[in-house]
């Protein structure tokens, strides 16, 4: 894909639990090959593939060739357009929630 | 459906009564301490702003109270900056625990381009939401 996914591309492909789970695997357990994605996806491996290219074209995993095999790892990076600004604004309330607490406080005296 | 959407929620527990907490977010003057200057009244279909430090506005709508449970209301940017424009909904919830009252902030946005009243598709999008919440917790 020649431009970055937008959010709605990240949002829609993750909505999908099998493809999430795929995801979430390769970020916690690091690269892996489509055999032992399959081994533990619950689906067969025509589907797994399947997913993991839909993953690949949204720019979530890259893949990479070795041999007969098919290697894929996460992509962490490619949530940073969900992350900035859900960080962002999680951090402009959890501020505010202390300020919040303060004045409770202070509501007591 | 191809609205740009984003969520954030925040959760504290306070130890202060449900009846308090609620005064806080209701009450023009304890709200301004906390949050922002503001002329907020707690009717549904108010009108009003809150002004940021840095000298922005927000505009806002009463859309929901539930006393000393539920608080919503719009909370929209108009920026020309696409990375600052937000047409969004703050949801309050107030759960009484033994210490105190827990208080979840549910932060839920839309491009202004998109109808925000989309019904069943906004449902759908915010069990997304929770889940890519969960999944980003997670990871």
């Amino acid at each position: 894909m020649d431009s970055p996914p937008t959010q709605d591309t990240l949002f829609r492909t993750l909505a999908d639990p099998t493809r999430r789970a795929l995801f979430e695997r390769l970020c916690r357990d690091g690269e892996q090959t489509v055999g032992a994605l399959t081994a533990r996806a619950g689906v067969s491996q025509p589907a797994v593939s399947k997913h993991l290219h839909i993953l690949r074209d949204a720019g979530l995993v890259l893949d990479r060739q070795a041999g007969r095999q098919t290697h894929y790892s996460a992509r962490r990076g490619a949530l940073a357009p969900l992350i900035d600004w859900t960080s962002r604004m999680a951090g402009f309330w959890e501020s505010k929630f202390d300020d919040l607490g303060d004045l409770l406080k202070r509501m007591d005296q | 459906m191809t609205a740009e959407t984003r969520s954030v929620t925040v959760e504290r527990e306070f130890p202060h009564p449900p009846a308090k907490l609620w005064r806080a977010l209701t009450q023009p003057h304890l709200i301004a301490d906390w949050l922002m200057k503001n002329d907020f009244a707690p009717a549904v279909g108010h009108k009003f702003n809150l002004s940021g430090e840095w000298g922005g506005t927000l505009d806002c709508e009463v859309l929901e109270i539930e006393p000393e449970e539920t608080l919503a209301y719009t909370w929209d940017h108009v920026h020309d900056d696409p990375q600052f424009d937000l047409c969004s909904t703050v949801t309050f919830t107030l759960t009484p625990t033994p210490a105190g009252t827990l208080l979840r902030m549910e932060q839920a946005g839309f491009r202004p381009d998109q109808p925000r009243a989309s019904g069943g598709a906004k449902y759908g999008w915010q069990q997304n939401f929770d889940k890519l919440d969960a999944l980003l917790g997670r990871i």
